[in-house]
C-alpha cells in the first residue's frame, strides 16, 4: 500500500527540484530557444557563478541570493562580449552550426581549467541560515537548501517573462527568435537584440549559480553534469517558451524524485529523458512550443 | 642525453617542476623518468592535484638526498581530464614517446584502463588510492598502496560492519546504496558480501546515477524501508547530498555512514560540520592516529601551505601520507632491485617490507597490503561548520581496527546538534 503523504512529499521535492533545475536551464532557454546559439558553455557559466557566490559569501559573508545578483551585471557584459565574438567567428559567415558548437566546447573547457587555475579544485560550498534548515508543514518537510532556489528560480523567470512581454526590447527579442528579417525591416538591428538577449542568458547563469551552490558543493567540472538535463528541459519544454520550459523541468524533477523515492534511484534519469521520445514524436515543437 | 635534451623534452612533455631541474648541473647521471597520468581538472582533480603535488615534494625530497641509485627523479605528467578514456593514449605516450623508466597511477577508475597498456609491456605499476583493481587483471606486478589489505570489495566495509555487529542489540537489517561508478559500485558489492555473512537482512539494495542532485527520495525511500544500519558507498558531491538529507529529513537509522569518499576532505567535512555527528566512515589517517606515524607530520607542513596557495585540500589527512609512501614503496624498490629492470622491482616489491611514513607496508601476492588497515571513525562532538575543528584528534574517534581505537561506538545516530 502507497503512503499518500509519501507520494506527497515526493511530488514536492521534485517540485523544488523542477524548479532549481529551470534556473539552469533558462540561459539556455534564451540561447538556444530563442536565439539557435548551442551555448553548450552555459553550465561552466554556472559554476563560475557558484565560485563567485562562494568568493562573495565566504570572503565579506553576502547571502549567496544576493551575491548571484549582485554579479549579475557582470555576467551580462561577458555574455554581451562572447557573443560578439561568436558572431564575429562564427555566425556572420554562416558556420555558426557545427564550427560554433566546437566554439562553445572549447570555451567550456577553457572555463573549467580557468577556474582550476584560479580557484583551485577543491569542493566550495557556502553557508546561510536557511541551508541545513527544514520546513515542516501538514506532513510534508522542505529542505531550505532546495526550498530557496525553487522561490528565487520562479520569481526569475516570471521577471524575465514579464520584461520579455511587456518591454519593447524583451519584444524586439521575441521578435529575433521568430523572423530576423521582419525585425531589420523595422529598422531593428538583429544583432543588438541578440547581443543583449544573449547577455542576458548569461546574466541568469550568476544567480542560477548562487542557486547551485546553496543545493550542492560545486567543483570546476560540476556543470558538465547539467548540461544533458538542460537542453533536454529547453527542447522537451518548447523552443522559445519559458514556461514550457518550467513545465519540462517540473516533469523532469518529479519523476526523478517519484521514480528514487518510490522505485530504484538509477533508473529515475533514464525514466525522466524517456518523457522527451514521445513528446518529440507527437508535439515536435515541445510541450508548450511553436508546432514544427 | 644531453642537458638540452633533457629541457627539451620537459618543456614538450609537460613535465613538473622537481628539484632536478634546478641543480641538474651537479648530476652527473641521466634521471629516472618517472610517468603518471593525473586528473589535474574535471571531478577528479580536487584528489588529482593533491597527489600532484605530493609527487613533486617527494621528489625534491628525493633529489634533496641524491636521487635514486644516484641518478635524480624526473616526474612526467600528463592531465587525464579526470576521463578514463584518455588514460590508455597517456601511458603509451609516456612509454613510447618520453619514454619513462616507471610508471605510477592513481584512481580505481583510472588505474583500470592502464592495467592492459602496463601489463603489455611488463610495467611494474606502483598504485595508489585503487579498489579491488587486480582482482580482475591477476597481475603480479601491480602493487597498491591504500591499505585496503587482501579482501578486495569487502576491505571497504568489513571494518564498518565490525563495528556495527558490536552494538547491542546486535542490527537485524541493513540498507545499501551507493553511485552508479566503480568505486562506490564495488563498495557496495563488499558490503552486500560482509551483510550476508553476519545474517543482516537486506531491506533496501538500489544504486543511484553519480548526477544525483536531491537526495532527498533517496533517503526517503531507505528511511521506508526502516533498516538499523545504512551503508553508503559514495563521492564527495553526494556523500554531502546524504548527509545533508538525512540530517534535513530527521532520518536517524541506528547506524549511518558507510565507504563515503569526501568526509576525508577538509573542506567538505567543514561546510557539513556538525551534520556529521555519529556518522561512521572512513579514514586513511587522522589527528587521532598522529602519534603512531609521526613522520606524516613534517609532510604535512610542506604540504600545507603550498595547497593552500593552489587551491587544495588545506589539511591533506587522505591523499598526501599514502601517495608519499607509494613513492617511497617505489624508491626501496628500485634500490632493492638495484635497478630498474622491472622483473627485478616487481620480485622485490614482494620481497620487500617497505618502512614508510604511513608504517611499514607489506604486500601479499595480489599486490595489495598483506593484511587491511583502514580506520573507521565517528564524527563527534561537531559545532556549527569550519574545518579547524577537524584538527583536534577528538573529532573523529577511531572504532577500528582495534590496535588503534580511541573510542566506542555511539549509537544510536543523535541529532546534528549536540
Amino acid at each position: 500500500m502507497v503512503d499518500p503523504l509519501a507520494v506527497l512529499n515526493a511530488v514536492v521535492a521534485g517540485v523544488l527540484l523542477g524548479g532549481f533545475y529551470a534556473a539552469v536551464a533558462l540561459g539556455i532557454a534564451i540561447a538556444f530557444g530563442m536565439l539557435d546559439i548551442p551555448n553548450l558553455a552555459h553550465p561552466a557559466f554556472v559554476v563560475v557563478g557558484a565560485f563567485a557566490t562562494w568568493l562573495l559569501n565566504s570572503h565579506f559573508g553576502i547571502d549567496p541570493v544576493l551575491a548571484g545578483f549582485l554579479m549579475a551585471p557582470l555576467f551580462f557584459l561577458l555574455g554581451l562580449a562572447l557573443y560578439r565574438l561568436y558572431h564575429i567567428c562564427f555566425e556572420r559567415r554562416g558556420e555558426a552550426s557545427l564550427q560554433g558548437l566546437a566554439f562553445f566546447f572549447g570555451v567550456l573547457f577553457i572555463t573549467e581549467v580557468g577556474l582550476v587555475l584560479s580557484a583551485g579544485a577543491d569542493y566550495r560550498s557556502v553557508s546561510a541560515p536557511y541551508i541545513g534548515a527544514s520546513l515542516s508543514f501538514a506532513g510534508m518537510v522542505l529542505p531550505g537548501r532546495m526550498l530557496v532556489p525553487f522561490v528565487v528560480s520562479i520569481a526569475m523567470i516570471g521577471l524575465l517573462h514579464r520584461f520579455l512581454a511587456r518591454s519593447f526590447t524583451g519584444r524586439a527579442i521575441l521578435a529575433v527568435s521568430q523572423d530576423q528579417t521582419a525585425l531589420r525591416l523595422m529598422g531593428v538591428s538583429p544583432i543588438r537584440i541578440k547581443t543583449l538577449a544573449f547577455g542576458l542568458a548569461n546574466a541568469t547563469a550568476s544567480i542560477a549559480g548562487a542557486l547551485l551552490i546553496i543545493v550542492e558543493p560545486v567543483e570546476p567540472s560540476i556543470g558538465r553534469d547539467f548540461i544533458g538535463r538542460a537542453f533536454a528541459v529547453v527542447v522537451l519544454g518548447g523552443m522559445g517558451s519559458f514556461y514550457g520550459m518550467l513545465l519540462a523541468s517540473l516533469i523532469l524533477g518529479i519523476t526523478e524524485s517519484l521514480v528514487s523515492d518510490m522505485w530504484n534511484p538509477s533508473w529515475a534519469p533514464a525514466i525522466a529523458f524517456g518523457f522527451l521520445l514521445p513528446t518529440l514524436a507527437f508535439r515536435s515543437g515541445g510541450l508548450l512550443g511553436r508546432k514544427l | 642525453m644531453t642537458q638540452q635534451l633533457i629541457g627539451r623534452r620537459t618543456a614538450l612533455a609537460g613535465i613538473v617542476g622537481t628539484a632536478a631541474i634546478g641543480t641538474r648541473t651537479a648530476w652527473a647521471a641521466d634521471p629516472i623518468k618517472i610517468g603518471f597520468s593525473i586528473p589535474q581538472t574535471g571531478g577528479l582533480a580536487a584528489i588529482g592535484l593533491q597527489a600532484l603535488l605530493t609527487l613533486q615534494i617527494w621528489s625534491e625530497d628525493v633529489n634533496a638526498r641524491g636521487g635514486i641509485l644516484g641518478r635524480p627523479v624526473q616526474l612526467v605528467t600528463y592531465d587525464d581530464q579526470s576521463n578514463p578514456a584518455n588514460v590508455p593514449r597517456i601511458y603509451t605516450k609516456l612509454l613510447e614517446v618520453d619514454k619513462v623508466d616507471l610508471i605510477v597511477t592513481n584512481g580505481t577508475n583510472l588505474t583500470v584502463p592502464a592495467m592492459p597498456i602496463a601489463m603489455q609491456r611488463g610495467m611494474v605499476v606502483f598504485c595508489m588510492l585503487s579498489l579491488a583493481v587486480n582482482d580482475k587483471f591477476k597481475y603480479p606486478r601491480f602493487f597498491q598502496t591504500m591499505p585496503y589489505g587482501p579482501h578486495g570489495k569487502a576491505s571497504i566495509s568489513e571494518g564498518f560492519f565490525d563495528v556495527a555487529m558490536g552494538m547491542s542489540p546486535k542490527p537485524a537489517t541493513v540498507a545499501l546504496v551507493g553511485a552508479d561508478a566503480e568505486f562506490s559500485k564495488n563498495a557496495v558489492d563488499g558490503a552486500r558480501d560482509q551483510a550476508r555473512k553476519r545474517g543482516l537482512k537486506i531491506v533496501y539494495d538500489r544504486t543511484y546515477p553519480p548526477s544525483t542532485v536531491d537526495f532527498g527520495p533517496v533517503i526517503r525511500g531507505i528511511a521506508s524501508a526502516n533498516p538499523d544500519i545504512v551503508y553508503i558507498g559514495s563521492y564527495p558531491v553526494d556523500t554531502s547530498g546524504m548527509v545533508r538529507a538525512a540530517r534535513e529529513l530527521g532520518f536517524r537509522p541506528k547506524l549511518f555512514g558507510g565507504g563515503m569518499v569526501g568526509t576525508q576532505a577538509a573542506t567538505l567535512k567543514g561546510d557539513l560540520g556538525e551534520m556529521l555527528n555519529d556518522v561512521v566512515s572512513y579514514e586513511l589517517y587522522c589527528p587521532a592516529v598522529a602519534d603512531k606515524f609521526p613522520d606524516v607530520e613534517p609532510l604535512l607542513k610542506k604540504y600545507q601551505p603550498r595547497a593552500k596557495e593552489k587551491g587544495i585540500d588545506p589539511q591533506g589527512y587522505y591523499v598526501p601520507p599514502f601517495a608519499y609512501a607509494t613513492m617511497e614503496v617505489l624508491q626501496q624498490a628500485v634500490t632493492a632491485a638495484g635497478g630498474l629492470d622491472q622483473d627485478k622491482i616487481a620480485k622485490a616489491a614482494h620481497a620487500t617490507t617497505f618502512k614508510t611514513i604511513v608504517g611499514d607496508i607489506k604486500f601479499g601476492a595480489d599486490g595489495e597490503w598483506d593484511h587491511p588497515r583502514m580506520l573507521w571513525v565517528q564524527f563527534r562532538g561537531l559545532k556549527g561548520q569550519g574545518m579547524d575543528q577537524f584538527v583536534n584528534p577528538s573529532a573523529e574517534v577511531v572504532l577500528d581496527p582495534p590496535e588503534y581505537r580511541t573510542g566506542e561506538l555511539r549509537y544510536p545516530m543523535g541529532v546534528a546538534k549536540q
